[in-house]
């Protein structure tokens, strides 16, 4: 069971079920507002389908989970119009979250995607498309941010940026939860490691 | 909402009539109509009496055209998801697919319905009719399509199982639409009428419900 509106993020018992196979189960945690969450283990262990449960876009099979009532998730998919510049393609989001035209060009400039804006987003490389992605999700007020593979091609200038603004999202408060192979440049409150569950019981 | 709704719409139809995917059914209509008479030859007489009837045929065929870039390309790129995250349900984005699909298909199709008539020698009173009946289908053939696109979106040949799942759906529209022309009375726009308000109704609720089982 899912339900909105806690201040912090919370699992109780939580189990996952993708097909017929079991992900992960039990999992507890708590995350305060302030707080980062770093969960790790290895390819096709669950980290993306922890991430998309608590963004409520998968079920959760057994437990509940507590989530802030805004979430925002950055996943490897764009959400952008590849034809559209990538200030308009943001402005879309912005204008759906009653979001002011300045966030925009303060989200850009988080990312450091300003000289980009004019430019439409199927001409980015991989690190910049990264670095769209990103600026989407800072461009969101929502509390609790979902990062999966956050620093995915991104060089190491841009690393530091995403620390940057990791570190600001923090200390206002929100909170965050980032799977991720790269080491991120802030100190994480809580490590949870995610490992294969052996082939057993098919849950019923 | 209403503002989450006006710019998911915005959206669509600015996409829509910017790739030039909007012209794709136009254009598909009106070769349609032009390839008929060549086909039963320049009988006048022939042509007034089946043109109407061709043209609602070509109007159906039309809608089978932009199936595949309606729902699917917002799930691959992940827009749906991101849409979901801030509390959009799937009937809302479907209602706003519905309406942003109907703009964008309606209009160009009634324009084209005009042309073509022209082809047919149709005129008058007729003509009237043709271009009322298409105007009070294309919400529904809209509706059809964004359902179709939702139920098969995923699908290996969706298109080609779009076309299988069009035709049961639209005997009704057809039979009422293409009826329409040869009746004096109007009760058939009126039938028309009442199940092009049934499909445009549940089409929110059966693409949200098919959006939403694909998620499990």
């Amino acid at each position: 069971m899912r339900e909105e509106g806690s201040d912090n993020l919370c699992a109780k018992a939580l189990s996952c079920v993708r097909g017929d196979k079991l992900l992960f189960r039990d999992l507890n945690f708590t995350l305060e507002p302030g707080q980062a969450g770093l969960v790790t283990g290895p390819n096709g262990v669950g980290k993306s389908s922890l991430l998309r449960l608590i963004a409520g876009l998968l079920e959760p099979f057994s437990g509940t989970i507590h989530v802030p009532t805004s979430v925002a998730i950055c996943d490897d998919r764009m959400a952008l119009d590849e034809n559209l510049p990538l200030q308009d393609a943001l402005r879309f989001w912005a204008s759906l979250d009653d979001r002011p035209e300045g966030d925009c060009t303060d989200a850009m400039a988080k990312a450091d995607m300003s000289h980009l804006a004019e430019v439409p987003i199927r001409y980015f490389s991989t690190g910049q498309r990264q670095r769209a992605r990103l600026a989407r999700t800072f461009l969101t007020a929502a509390d609790l941010w979902l990062l999966d593979e956050p620093a995915n091609g991104l060089d190491t200038a841009s690393v530091e940026l995403l620390g940057q603004s990791l570190q600001a999202h923090l200390k206002y408060g929100g909170i965050i939860l980032a799977a991720s192979h790269i080491t991120l440049p802030i100190s994480f409150d809580l490590q949870l490691e995610l490992t294969a569950l052996e082939e057993m019981e098919t849950p019923q | 909402m209403i503002g989450a709704l006006k710019t998911m719409i915005w959206r669509d139809v600015r996409q829509s009539y910017a790739s030039g995917g909007t012209w794709l059914p136009v254009i598909f209509y009106l070769s349609a109509a032009t390839l008929f008479p060549f086909a039963v030859g320049p009988d006048r007489d022939l042509l007034l009496q089946t043109g109407g009837g061709i043209l609602w045929i070509a109007a159906l065929l039309a809608t089978l055209l932009p199936l595949d870039r309606l729902v699917q390309p917002d799930l691959d790129s992940g827009f749906h998801d991101q849409l979901l995250v801030r509390g959009i349900a799937d009937e809302l984005i479907a209602f706003a697919r519905l309406i942003s699909h109907w703009l964008a298909f309606g209009p160009p199709l009634l324009f084209a319905a005009l042309l073509a008539s022209g082809l047919m020698g149709l005129e008058g009173p007729p003509l009237v009719t043709l271009l009322a009946s298409l105007a009070i289908a294309t919400p529904a053939l809209a509706g059809l399509a964004v359902m179709i696109a939702a139920l098969t979106a995923g699908l290996k040949g969706a298109g080609a199982l779009g076309g299988l799942l069009l035709v049961p759906l639209a005997i009704p529209l057809l039979i009422f639409g293409a009826g329409s022309l040869a009746d004096q009375s109007g009760s058939a726009l009126l039938f028309l009428s009442a199940v092009s308000l049934l499909l445009v109704a549940i089409t929110p609720f059966a693409a949200g419900a098919a959006l939403k089982a694909m998620r499990e």
